[in-house]
């Protein structure tokens, strides 16, 4: 809760900046009250605080995934230095940005539907402003608008959803919900379709399959730095809510709603890494590989048992840091005006380094031990075997084969793939130090996984 | 400490070759494979021959999930990781007339796969066998992905999805066998061992299981990445590929599929026999037709680890001391008959056994040294080739007449095939084109030398392999009878 408030403050501080000429601080402010916030969040650990008449949970479930945002955010302020050093309407991202982790925060740490709401909808807008935020690119215009129908219609289903169960609870908390469908003899249809629109609107925000239409385009549109932020903060925060939501509410009708929930995981493992083998953009690609990796982290939800939670939030760490990695290449690469795979032909010969570790982002991503996205991949699939899902983990596992052939694209292309001529270097200016710390905590976290998973005990 | 030493050593190794430089770290490789080889000789001096895992080191890894870092060294595994070790410094040695580009990822990427290779013959937990499995298959990607043939790109990316496919298939099977375990779940070997899983679950399971280790070794009709990649592959990866890593999946059926899924091996073994049987007898007759000397060799390994396989799933005391044996034996023999091949291709920048010809009469002492690995793998009596092909049939004819009178073929056609390309190679007209051909040199020597005094001495004597191997293969074999 502490952390809520702080970054909060902060987003309003960013906006002052501007007024009183403090520009130039923009990073070094968003750092502190990134860094105060993490501070105060953990020390909320094992306190177990409830806020404003229950509208607020602070357990150990909201601290671990809040500090993970807030760290994802971190990296991520680092990763757009700068973007923050140069643009011209750096004061306002710098703030919608912290708004909108303000939301991310309060999605996680709800324990009731109108709080959930809020966070929602003020993580959303901020971000449709963030999608079209390169004002020039007709392509970032489109983004925007297309984020806002999409993400408005979503919102819509939701809110209804949530509407439908208040109908048959009367109630707006979390327990209070899951304790009156208990008490009920047979639960009146509309409870159903209530259930339903909200995952609808939930499935819509994590694009997953059938509703990942918007994903692609929207991702390839916005600036790098925001599909950064949209594929990494946003959907850890998005995926809390929605375990949240399932394992408190509904987990006494779990046996109806499992199924569903089986098939969008299925179809968004296999459409999405499909789809992403045709792609000839790196940013095109790994919004598909963020279409799959919604439906590896959909099977902790199917599997619902006390493992869940540890494992969709060591996937969610693992993905996040791969892709904060990844999407630090790709901004190097879409400022030199390349962003096919392509142009990542001999860069291993030229910088070594860097291709070294962008390999260990992929490898990551398709779940190569002994790094980190093995180690949460294995976390899924036990999770999912435990509570005897064999057929949805036989589809992850052929879908991770398909996966493999094209992040293993990127690393021949970085090794084995002659330059063509013309082709120049855009990691000149790039300083590979984030890339560096994502590839250690990518290292650590698959040595060392018990670091997070002894969170979820 | 002296198993964790095993791993460390090589590993270590492969971080300082960072620093030596272009020139040095050749040898810095060599040296690092080398004082392995000396903590592994050490190991078999201290080891007494009993059943028991020796010189254990456990260490709990992820304690609440039950899984450790458990490694120890028996009959079985000691074999195998000695055979890694004497095996990874000649292939370092045998690379020392090639100049690569890049040599410092080169001899990294080596001493890594040293590293993973030693990892997974010694690893007695179910996760950490499987984390060693897939950390072996990285390095040798890249090595047949940076220093490959043309179609370097295509191949490569087929053999790694094509393991890795047998490799998530294991791990859905490990998952489902720790999650059989009582109380908190344990990955330990102990715990699969005695697990309690009911026939039909153990049937599928096995396939699970098999498949990963089928598509390694490989069994027919898995072998199809197996051609294309040997041949691909620069003479030191296929040596890696073939010598070692394939014995991953022999030694993986032997220590984690036999005991653990006793009533699956029982269901379907008779199925494996017979497939393995007719990869013998397809790859010997695939090799005879080949053009390319290293696709040659790569069907004769298909033939000769069928039959090893099939000595493994006779399931009875010679079968798995011959393949044991001959695991050992193929894995020497394979490296020196691809040696031979990179040597030829050096001098004569070609494999393709039709323009080769007449090089015996200007280089009699590597005919001689060729003459001794090609008799080694065609099994003739005195080389370590005939002891194992011996056990190996006599226990595939314990189990079934005419399996094994089928699988007999391999020694006639191996004959045949590495005869006629022995002739191809060697005999003949001297003309001008292989006049050229240069004596041997220093490192070449060492290695072939090295190689032949192996295959002779374990062939004249080979009961020291034997007399280790015997008591765990023993113990293996109980857990599986338990069932009969």
């Amino acid at each position: 809760m502490g952390a809520l408030i702080i970054i909060a403050c902060f987003g309003v501080l960013a906006m002052m900046a501007e007024v009183f000429h403090f520009k130039k601080a923009i990073t070094f402010l968003m750092i502190t009250g990134l860094i105060a916030g993490f501070v105060v969040n953990v020390m909320e650990w094992n306190t177990f605080q409830s806020y404003y008449n229950y509208m607020f949970l602070s357990d150990n479930y909201a601290v671990a995934f809040i500090g993970l945002v807030i760290f994802i955010t971190l990296l991520w302020v680092l990763m757009s230095q700068n973007y923050f050093a140069s643009e011209s309407s750096r004061v306002e991202h710098a703030s919608l940005i912290l708004f909108a982790l303000s939301g991310a925060i309060i999605m996680i740490g709800y324990s009731d539907l109108t709080m959930f709401f809020i966070g929602l909808e003020i993580l959303s807008i901020s971000l449709y402003v963030l999608a079209g935020s390169d004002k020039k690119n007709i392509r970032s215009n489109e983004a925007g608008l297309k984020y806002f129908l999409m993400g408005a219609f979503a919102t819509g289903f939701l809110l209804f959803g949530i509407a439908l169960i208040y109908g048959a609870t009367a109630t707006f908390n979390l327990l209070e919900i899951r304790e009156r469908l208990m008490q009920f003899n047979t639960v009146p249809g509309f409870v159903y379709a209530g259930i339903l629109m909200m995952m609808i609107g939930l499935t819509f925000k994590i694009a997953a399959v059938p509703f990942h239409f918007w994903a692609p385009d929207v991702y390839e549109g916005s600036p790098t730095l925001i599909t950064a932020f949209m594929s990494t903060v946003v959907k850890t925060a998005a995926f809390a809510a929605f375990y949240r939501l399932f394992s408190t509410c509904f987990s006494g009708m779990s046996e109806w709603w499992i199924s569903l929930i089986a098939v969008i995981s299925g179809l968004s493992m296999i459409v999405g890494n499909v789809m992403a083998v045709y792609q000839q953009s790196f940013k095109r690609m790994l919004a598909y590989s963020s279409i799959a990796h919604a439906g590896y982290m959909l099977m902790a939800i199917v599997a619902i048992n006390q493992t869940s939670a540890g494992a969709i939030f060591l996937y969610a760490a693992a993905y996040s840091f791969a892709s904060i990695g990844a999407f630090a290449c790709l901004n190097a690469m879409s400022i030199n005006g390349d962003e096919n795979v392509s142009a990542l032909a001999g860069i291993g010969k030229q910088k070594p380094f860097i291709a070294v570790l962008l390999s260990i982002m992929m490898l990551s991503m398709a779940g190569i031990p002994p790094v980190a996205g093995f180690f949460a991949k294995y976390y899924i699939f036990y999770s999912a075997l435990q509570s005897g899902h064999v057929w949805l983990v036989i589809v992850a596992i052929i879908s991770s084969l398909i996966g493999v052939y094209y992040y293993f694209r990127v690393i021949y292309t970085l090794f084995a793939v002659n330059p063509t001529a013309g082709n120049k270097s855009f990691f000149n200016e790039m300083h590979p130090a984030i890339l560096a710390m994502c590839a250690i905590l990518t290292l650590l976290l698959g040595v060392a996984p018990s670091l997070l998973q002894g969170l979820f005990p | 400490m002296l198993t964790l030493s095993l791993i460390i050593i090589p590993f270590i190794g492969a971080l300082l070759c960072l620093f030596p430089g272009k020139q040095q770290v050749k040898s810095f490789a060599l040296y690092a494979s080398l004082l392995t080889l000396v903590a592994n000789v050490y190991a078999f001096t201290q080891f007494s021959n009993d059943v028991s895992q020796q010189f254990l080191f456990n260490y709990w890894w992820i304690q609440n999930l039950g899984i450790s870092f458990k490694i120890g060294l028996d009959g079985i595994s000691i074999l195998l990781v000695t055979l890694t070790n004497v095996l990874v410094p000649l292939v370092i040695l045998s690379s020392f007339r090639n100049e690569f580009g890049n040599a410092i990822a080169f001899y990294a990427l080596v001493l890594i796969m040293q590293a993973a290779l030693n990892g997974v013959f010694v690893a007695l937990d179910g996760f950490l066998f499987y984390i060693f499995w897939e950390l072996a298959l990285i390095p040798i990607y890249f090595i047949c992905l940076m220093w490959g043939g043309e179609n370097r790109i295509r191949i490569t990316l087929k053999f790694f999805i094509y393991t890795l496919t047998g490799s998530l298939f294991m791990l859905l099977g490990l998952i489902v066998l720790y999650l059989h375990t009582p109380g908190t779940h344990s990955f330990d070997i102990d715990a699969l061992y005695n697990v309690q899983i009911n026939a039909e679950t153990q049937s599928w399971l096995f396939w699970c299981f098999f498949l990963a280790f089928a598509i390694k070794i490989p069994v027919f009709p898995l072998h199809t990445w197996q051609p294309d990649t040997y041949t691909d592959a620069p003479a030191q990866g296929t040596m890696l590929l073939s010598g070692i890593m394939l014995k991953m999946g022999t030694y993986g059926i032997l220590r984690w599929m036999l005991p653990v899924l006793p009533q699956g091996v029982a269901q379907w073994g008779n199925t494996v026999m017979i497939l393995c049987v007719i990869g013998v007898v397809y790859a010997s007759c695939m090799a005879l037709v080949q053009k390319d000397f290293k696709r040659l060799l790569a069907y004769s390994s298909i033939a000769h680890v069928g039959l090893i396989t099939a000595g493994i799933f006779a399931l009875n005391t010679e079968g798995l001391q011959g393949s044991m044996v001959q695991m050992l034996a193929h894995g020497v023999n394979v490296v020196g008959a691809f040696f031979i091949v990179e040597i030829i291709e050096r001098r004569m920048k070609t494999r393709s056994l039709d323009q080769l010809g007449g090089i015996a009469h200007n280089t009699p002492l590597f005919s001689i040294l060729f003459m001794v690995i090609l008799l080694g793998s065609v099994a003739l009596p005195l080389t370590n080739g005939f002891v194992g092909e011996f056990l190996l049939l006599i226990g595939v004819y314990k189990y079934n007449v005419w399996l094994a009178a089928v699988a007999g073929l391999t020694v006639i056609l191996g004959a045949v095939y590495m005869l006629r390309a022995y002739q191809k190679i060697m005999l003949g007209e001297t003309t001008d084109r292989n006049t050229a051909f240069t004596g041997l040199h220093r490192s070449e020597k060492i290695v072939l030398l090295c190689i032949c005094a192996i295959i002779l001495a374990s062939g004249i004597y080979p009961k020291p392999i034997m007399h280790v191997a015997q008591p765990a293969l023993e113990e293996i074999l109980s857990h599986v009878k338990e069932i009969y």
